[in-house]
C-alpha cells in the first residue's frame, strides 16, 4: 500500500491527462473477491467486535455492555505492556531504518562479494520467528550462552540478556532487528538503484565529497524507501507477538509483556471477551498510530 | 461403452469397500483419547492402552498427544468448545475442571459402579453441581520441599516443622557453602510452589478462607496467613538462599541440582518423582520429602493435590466404549498397568488399589500424612473453583525482587477478580 503511494507522480501524471475511462470489465467481476473478503475479513471484524462486549465461554456469551474494555485497561500490566509495545516499535523501526540504510549504502557500493553479501543480510528473514527465537533464547542464555561465553573471553561480563527485567525486552528488540534488518535493506537498496546515477555525476562535478553525496542526493531520493521501511517496521513493531513469546513469555513476571502478548494471556486463561476486546483495542491503536504516520511521512515527501 | 464400464467399476468398489469397512466395524469399535504429551503421562498411557486392549479385544484405542500447561488448556476448551474432542480425555481437576463447563460438555458418570470405589476427595475435585464427571489418572500428589537427604546427613539437620527451623537449616547449608533453596524461574509455574503448598498453614489458621474466598470476601493481600506464602517467597532471596542463576534455570536445572547435592531444598510439587525416576534415578535414594513448614510445629501438615481426571466428552459417539476404558483406569488392574510403567507416585485414590512395598524414600515420606491421624488439607484450587491464570507471573515477580510481597498478593487479588467474573460467580 504504502510502496504504491509512494511513487504516486509518475503513474498519476497519464490518468490526470484522459477523463476516466470507463472499465471493460463488469463489476460483478469483483464479487469473488468480496466474497471472500466478506466472509473472512468483514465477518469476524464485526463479530468480534460483538463478541468484545461480552463475557464469553465460546458455548454462550452474556452481553455486558464496555465492561471488558473497562477490565482490559484497568490490567494492571496494560499500562506497562502499551509503554512495552511503542518501545519496542520505535526501537525496532529506528534500528532497522539506520542500519538498514548503512548496509544498502554498502552494498550498492562496488566491494567484493556483493552479492554474497547481500544474501547473507537477507537469509534472516527467511528462516521461522520461532527458530530463531528458541536459538537466541539458547544463545543470550546467562551462563552457558555462546554471546556471554564470547564476550567472556574478551574479558567483558554479559549481562543477563533475557532474564534481567531491565534488558529483556530490549534483548528481543535486538534479535527483531537481526531478523528484520535484511528486509530493510533490500527495500533501501532498491530505492537506491532507482536514484539516477545523473544526480551523482552533477554532484560530483560541483565538488561534493562521497559523505555530501549521500547526504544530499541519496538521503532525500531514499525517502520512499524510508517511509516504506519506517510504516512496515513500525506496525510489525506494534503488533509484535511470536518472538516475545518465544524468547521471554512476557517475562520475568511481566517486564517484557506487549499488548499482544496480555491478549494472548488472557485468551490462554479462557478470558475470551475480555481478550477480544483487547484485541479490538489492539486493533484501534495500531490504526490510530499507524494512519496518521503513514499520512505524515507521505505529505511530506509531496513537498519536494 | 464407457459408461457402463464406469458404472460397474464404482459398483465393485463400493463393494469391496463396505466389504473391508463394514465386518470390522461390526468387531473393532476404536476410541480415541487425548493425553498430555508429558514424559511423565505418554508412556503411563501407552501402558495402559496395551493392558486394557488385551483385556477388550473389540475396542480399539487411539492415543492422540497434547501440549500441557496453558497451551494444553486452549486445546481442550476448544475442542470442547467445537465438539471435536476425543473421546475420552485426560485433565486436571479441581478449578481447571470447572472453567471446563462439565454440565454442558461432559458425560455424568455419577451412576458408574466402580465410582463406589473412588475416594471422596477426588470426588469433589471433579465434582461439579452434584454430579461426578471424572476417574482419578494417577495418584495424589502434594506440594512441599524436596530436599537432599545427604545433606541433611552430613550438616546433621533434622526436618524442620515450623518455617523459623527451616530459615536456621538454610543458614547452615549457606555456611557450607551449597545453595539452600532451588529456585527455577525459566520455568515460571514452578515458582509458584511456595505459596500453593502454604494452604495447609493458611487454613489451620482460617478454617474459613476458602469459602470466604470464593465469595469474594477473603483476600490474600489481606490476610496476614494467606500473605505469608509470598513472604516466605521473598523471605529465601532476601536471605540470600536462592541459586544465583535462579532466574534462567528450569525445572530440570532444579532436580539435577537437588540430586547431585549442590542445593538442599527446592520447593516442588510431587509429580516431579515421575522426572527424578526417569532422569536422576540414581539419586533418588538421597532425596526426601517434607510439608511446607508453618509457625506451629503441633500442626505440621501437607498441601494435598488431587491427580488429574479422566472424562468422556458429550459429544463423544462411542460412550459405551469410552466407559469402559474409564472403568478400566478407575480398577486395581488400571493401577497396576500405570505401576508398571512409572511406579507409585504417592496414595492412590481408588480404594482397591494399593501401594507396592518398596517405594523410594521420597515417597515413603508422604505417606504418613496420608495415614489416619496424619494432616493434610486439599490445595486451595480443590476448594475453591478460582485461581488467578497469572499468578507465575507474580510468584515469579516476588521471588525475583522485581516487587514485595504484599502488592503482588494485592495485585493477583484482583487477577482472580477476573476469573470469578468469567465463571460467573455471586459476589464479584
Amino acid at each position: 500500500m504504502t510502496a504504491a503511494a509512494s511513487h504516486p507522480t509518475p503513474t498519476s501524471a497519464v490518468k490526470v491527462g484522459g477523463k476516466k475511462r470507463k472499465s471493460p470489465y463488469p463489476g460483478w467481476f469483483y464479487l469473488p473477491a468480496a466474497v471472500i473478503y466478506g466472509v473472512f475479513f468483514l465477518l469476524p471484524t464485526f463479530s468480534s467486535a460483538y463478541y468484545s462486549l461480552t463475557r464469553w465461554t465460546l458455548d454462550e456469551a452474556t452481553f455486558i455492555g464496555l465492561e471488558n474494555f473497562a477490565q482490559f485497561l484497568r490490567e494492571p500490566f496494560l499500562v506497562q505492556g502499551l509503554i512495552n509495545t511503542l518501545t519496542f516499535a520505535v526501537v525496532t523501526s529506528g534500528m532497522k531504518v539506520v542500519l538498514g540504510l548503512a548496509l544498502g549504502v554498502l552494498l550498492t557500493s562496488e566491494i567484493v562479494a556483493r552479492g554474497w553479501l547481500r544474501s547473507v543480510i537477507f537469509f534472516p528473514v527467511l528462516v521461522s520467528t520461532i527458530g530463531v527465537g528458541i536459538t537466541f533464547t539458547v544463545l543470550m542464555h546467562p551462563t552457558e550462552g555462546m554471546i556471554n561465553h564470547a564476550l567472556a573471553a574478551v574479558g567483558i561480563p554479559g549481562p543477563a540478556w533475557l532474564t534481567n527485567p531491565k534488558l529483556a525486552l530490549l534483548s528481543v528488540a535486538l534479535v527483531d532487528v537481526w531478523k528484520g534488518v535484511g528486509l530493510a535493506t533490500i527495500i533501501f537498496i532498491a530505492g537506491m538503484a532507482a536514484i539516477p546515477v545523473d544526480y551523482y555525476e552533477a554532484a560530483r562535478i560541483d565538488g561534493a565529497s562521497k559523505f555530501e553525496q549521500f547526504l544530499h542526493v541519496t538521503l532525500p531520493l531514499c525517502r520512499p524507501a524510508t517511509v516504506t521501511v519506517i510504516t512496515l517496521s513500525f506496525i510489525g513493531g506494534l503488533k509484535s507477538f511470536d518472538l516475545v513469546w518465544t524468547m521471554t513469555k512476557g517475562g520475568p513476571g511481566f517486564s517484557s509483556d506487549v499488548i499482544a502478548s496480555v491478549i494472548y494471556k488472557q485468551y490462554q486463561a479462557g478470558f475470551y471477551g475480555l481478550s477480544t476486546a483487547g484485541n479490538v483495542v489492539l486493533f484501534i491503536l495500531i490504526a490510530g498510530l499507524a494512519v496518521p504516520l503513514s499520512m505524515f511521512l507521505n505529505r511530506k515527501e509531496g513537498h519536494e | 461403452m464407457k459408461k457402463t464400464q464406469r458404472t460397474s467399476l464404482l459398483v465393485i468398489a463400493a463393494l469391496a469397500f463396505a466389504g473391508v469397512v463394514g465386518p470390522a466395524a461390526a468387531q473393532k469399535t476404536t476410541i480415541t483419547w487425548l493425553v498430555s504429551s508429558s514424559p511423565a503421562d505418554l508412556p503411563a498411557a501407552e501402558g495402559i492402552v496395551a493392558d486394557f486392549q488385551a483385556a477388550n479385544p473389540g475396542i480399539k484405542v487411539d492415543l492422540e498427544t497434547r501440549p500441557s500447561g496453558s497451551e494444553g488448556d486452549n486445546i481442550i476448551k476448544t475442542r470442547l468448545a467445537t465438539k471435536t474432542m476425543a473421546d475420552v480425555f485426560t485433565y486436571n481437576s479441581g478449578s481447571l475442571f470447572r472453567a471446563l463447563n462439565p454440565g454442558r460438555n461432559l458425560v455424568d458418570l455419577t451412576g458408574e459402579p466402580w465410582m463406589a470405589g473412588i475416594n471422596d476427595y477426588f470426588k469433589q475435585a471433579v465434582g461439579f453441581n452434584g454430579r461426578v464427571y471424572g476417574a482419578p489418572y494417577g495418584t495424589s500428589m502434594a506440594g512441599g520441599i524436596f530436599y537432599n537427604r545427604k545433606i541433611y546427613e552430613k550438616l546433621g539437620l533434622k526436618v524442620p516443622k515450623t518455617w523459623g527451623e527451616f530459615m536456621a537449616n538454610n543458614d547452615k547449608i549457606k555456611k557450607a557453602g551449597l545453595i539452600p533453596v532451588i529456585q527455577t524461574y525459566a520455568d515460571p509455574w514452578t515458582s509458584q510452589v511456595l505459596v500453593l503448598s502454604d494452604f495447609y498453614n493458611l487454613q489451620a489458621q482460617v478454617p474459613t478462607f476458602a469459602a470466604d474466598y470464593t465469595a469474594g470476601k477473603a483476600k490474600y493481600a489481606k490476610t496476614p496467613a494467606a500473605l505469608s506464602g509470598f513472604e516466605k517467597l521473598q523471605k529465601v532471596r532476601e536471605a540470600g538462599y536462592v541459586n544465583p542463576d535462579f532466574a534462567s534455570a528450569k525445572f530440570a536445572d532444579g532436580l539435577r541440582m537437588l540430586a547431585e547435592g549442590k542445593g538442599a531444598h527446592y520447593p516442588m510439587l510431587t509429580t516431579a518423582i515421575n522426572a527424578l525416576k526417569n532422569n536422576q534415578s540414581a539419586q533418588l535414594g538421597d532425596i526426601g520429602f517434607f510439608a511446607q513448614p508453618g509457625d506451629d510445629a503441633a500442626n505440621n501438615g501437607l498441601t494435598v493435590w488431587m491427580p488429574v481426571g479422566m472424562y468422556i466428552a458429550a459429544s463423544s459417539s462411542n460412550i459405551p466404549a469410552a466407559k469402559r476404558l474409564v472403568a478400566f483406569i478407575a480398577s486395581a488392574k488400571g493401577c497396576e498397568s500405570r505401576d508398571r510403567v512409572v511406579g507409585a507416585t504417592g496414595p492412590y485414590l481408588v480404594k482397591e488399589c494399593t501401594l507396592p512395598k518398596d517405594v523410594p524414600p521420597v515417597v515413603a515420606d508422604l505417606l504418613p500424612y496420608f495415614d489416619k491421624g496424619g494432616k493434610m488439607a486439599l490445595a486451595l484450587e480443590f476448594v475453591s473453583p478460582i485461581k488467578g491464570p497469572a499468578l507465575q507471573q507474580f510468584t515469579v515477580e516476588v521471588g525475583s525482587g522485581i516487587r514485595p510481597a504484599a502488592e503482588g498478593a494485592a495485585l493477583y487479588d484482583e487477577d482472580v477478580r477476573k476469573q470469578a467474573q468469567q465463571l460467573g460467580l455471586p459476589g464479584w
